[in-house]
């Protein structure tokens, strides 16, 4: 296990550094820039004077080839730049927002795999039945309705009209508030997991060694807890970190709109205002997010099946 | 005259779809205890779902639709899903075709093993496990002690086998249906397997019925041998018969098909003879006997009646107007 994960940890560094490059170069391309930004409306007009000193302070006077260098040896050591806007460290201003965004997204997760496994699973023992079709139909429209307008209309709901839960903000970091948003993140990857989980048993259940299994004379139940359930797993779990792995950037929308305040509203916010660094931080973040979960399935897959050694 | 051990009559396995059609009819056959009873035919003939039909094991869109299975005796065709379970396993236990396959993936070769005695004979795992390791050592895999904690990838198709025919012979079970257990093999692997299940089974008091498509092989293995073609038993007879005197066109193709060697040299380059002509799909089996398409004897009765079955010598059968 230990040099398997090694060997993916290193396997990180260069999708990193290349996720670093291409989101250097994105912000590089784009027309305009921070200083403008604050020019751009055309109410308050800004001496040149003093947009040529601020554009020298912040670096954006420098090529772009030192500008890189200047930013990649500043990541390598944990520095990830300063906001243009607070003029405060990025690190500083992000690593507050790390913990309630995690919090929204484990919690959607949890609420995503508890609904939707099993639903999918009994779908996939009564293929046909009513429960199934339900249930599929419930996850066709999961997956259609927008976070956005579900939001809205829970908001609107246990919020407004029965008063069970508030309707936005972190408040003191309890529960309470954490529930509305987390559905509202989770019906998606819930309805995705519900039609997979069902797809992948009923592969499972179809396969010869089922047939085997049923050929010894087990229950139906035995068969299913013995054979069927370890290797429809299989399948389950690359869904599930595919789903957990993006969730962190499909959040952005739901934390604007419960003005949660995670990583994905920092970076809504810092896109508007063009503070590039922020934006550059919030990226990174949500990808090395996303390829730690990654990792953390490739392990899974090595201790579920045996025909797995990444060598 | 004593009661054989498995006896089927006149079954009948319909398969659901638009229309519903019978994927096998009219077959019936006979296994004595300790018997080799061969059903030989080529793909789609009915011979594998016959086999599930036997274990219970049918499932939609197939579902048997009339006629009796008896073993020892007793009428099993109706059995409850519990009284199958009991039979399954401990009494019928059945190989399949693809070792690669028919083996749980995740699960150590022992283990699967050891389930036989869990379920039907109350082990405790760690009892089972044991016994795991000694049937290995039956089927003669090397270092048995090593071998019950790998995994079906780890081993070839042929130990793949070896364990299967450890799992259907865990149990002692009076019927073992084997369903083209070597045609996933190499050849030289083959008769390993044939062997050793034909010892095993020697050995136990075990019947066999060996379902190929592979006469030779049949022949060379069971008593008794039966031939499918369309879903219905065509010709049956000793095996020894079929060879010298098939007499069903359809079984006169099979033998004539078989190469033999020493042939050539006698009769100079020649090609293997072949039955002109594919199986007719379930839909559309022709009317009269099924084989007049591809039959180089047919005439117009074969075209429009359906041949019955004469009675030959040594309980034999055949079922065409013109049986030599």
């Amino acid at each position: 296990m230990l040099p398997i994960l090694a060997r993916r940890i290193a396997n990180i560094i260069p999708t990193l550094a290349a996720v670093v490059a291409l989101v250097f170069v994105l912000f590089s391309v784009l027309p305009g820039s921070f200083v403008s930004a604050m020019n751009e409306d055309g109410r308050t007009t800004i001496d040149p004077a003093v947009m040529e000193r601020m554009r020298k302070e912040m670096g954006l006077d420098d090529p772009v080839t030192t500008r890189f260098a200047k930013y990649v040896t500043h990541i390598v050591v944990g520095d990830l730049g300063t906001s243009f806007r607070t003029r405060e460290p990025v690190t500083k201003l992000i690593s507050p927002r790390v913990w309630p965004s995690l919090k929204l997204v484990f919690a959607a997760m949890c609420f995503a795999i508890a609904i939707g496994v099993p639903l999918g699973f009994i779908a996939a023992l009564r293929p046909g039945s009513v429960f199934d079709t339900a249930s599929m139909v419930c996850a066709i429209s999961g997956l259609s309705l927008s976070q956005f307008w579900l939001g809205l209309m829970m908001m609107y709901l246990f919020a407004l009209q029965l008063k069970w839960l508030p309707s936005f903000g972190y408040g003191d970091g309890g529960i309470y508030h954490l529930i509305l948003p987390a559905i509202a993140l989770g019906v998606g990857p819930m309805a995705l997991l519900a039609r997979t989980t069902r797809a992948a048993v009923l592969d499972v259940l179809n396969a010869d060694f089922v047939r085997t299994a049923r050929s010894k004379g087990m229950t139906e139940t035995r068969v299913v807890e013995w054979h069927v359930l370890r290797n429809a797993l299989v399948l389950v779990i690359t869904t599930i970190g595919l789903q957990f792995g993006s969730l962190m950037g499909a959040a952005v929308v739901v934390e604007k709109l419960f003005a949660w305040p995670g990583v994905g509203s920092l970076l809504v916010d810092s896109v508007f205002q063009r503070d590039i660094p922020t934006v550059q931080g919030c990226i990174l973040l949500i990808v090395t997010f996303f390829l730690l979960i990654n990792m953390l399935i490739d392990l899974a897959y090595v201790a579920i099946d045996p025909r797995i050694r990444y060598g | 005259m004593t009661v054989p051990l498995l006896k089927v009559d006149e079954l009948r396995i319909a398969l659901a779809g638009d229309v519903i059609h019978n994927a096998v009819e009219e077959v019936s056959f006979e296994i004595g205890r300790g018997e080799a009873f061969g059903l030989v035919g080529e793909s789609g003939c009915g011979k594998s779902i016959t086999a599930l039909a036997i274990m219970g094991l049918l499932r939609r869109p197939l579902s048997l639709a009339g006629g009796r299975i008896a073993l020892d005796g007793q009428e099993i065709q109706d059995a409850s899903p519990s009284e199958w379970r009991r039979l399954r396993g401990s009494r019928i236990a059945m190989i399949f075709q693809e070792p690669m396959t028919a083996l749980n993936p995740l699960s150590p070769v022992g283990k699967q093993i050891a389930e036989m005695f869990v379920l039907h004979q109350g082990a405790s795992w760690s009892e089972a496990m044991d016994r795991a390791e000694e049937a290995l050592r039956q089927v003669r895999v090397p270092s048995p002690e090593r071998r019950i904690r790998d995994y079906p990838h780890q081993l070839s198709g042929g130990m793949r086998q070896r364990v299967m025919i450890a799992i259907a012979l865990a149990c002692g079970p009076d019927l073992l249906i084997a369903d083209e257990p070597t045609t996933a093999l190499d050849v030289t692997v083959q008769s390993e397997i044939i062997d050793l299940m034909a010892e095993l089974c020697a050995a136990k008091g075990t019947a066999i019925l060996m379902i190929s498509h592979d006469l030779g092989l049949v022949a060379n293995m069971c008593r008794r041998v039966a031939v499918m073609y369309a879903g219905r038993i065509v010709e049956s007879q000793p095996a020894g018969a079929i060879f010298a005197t098939p007499r069903h066109p359809y079984t006169q193709g099979l033998v004539d098909s078989l190469p033999r060697l020493g042939e050539r040299a006698k009769r100079g380059r020649q090609r293997l003879r072949e039955i002109s002509g594919v199986v007719p799909s379930i839909a559309s089996y022709p009317a009269g006997c099924r084989f007049n398409p591809r039959c180089f004897a047919a005439t117009d009765i074969c075209r429009n009646t359906p041949p019955a079955q004469t009675p030959l010598p040594a309980d034999g059968l055949v079922r065409c107007h013109h049986h030599g």
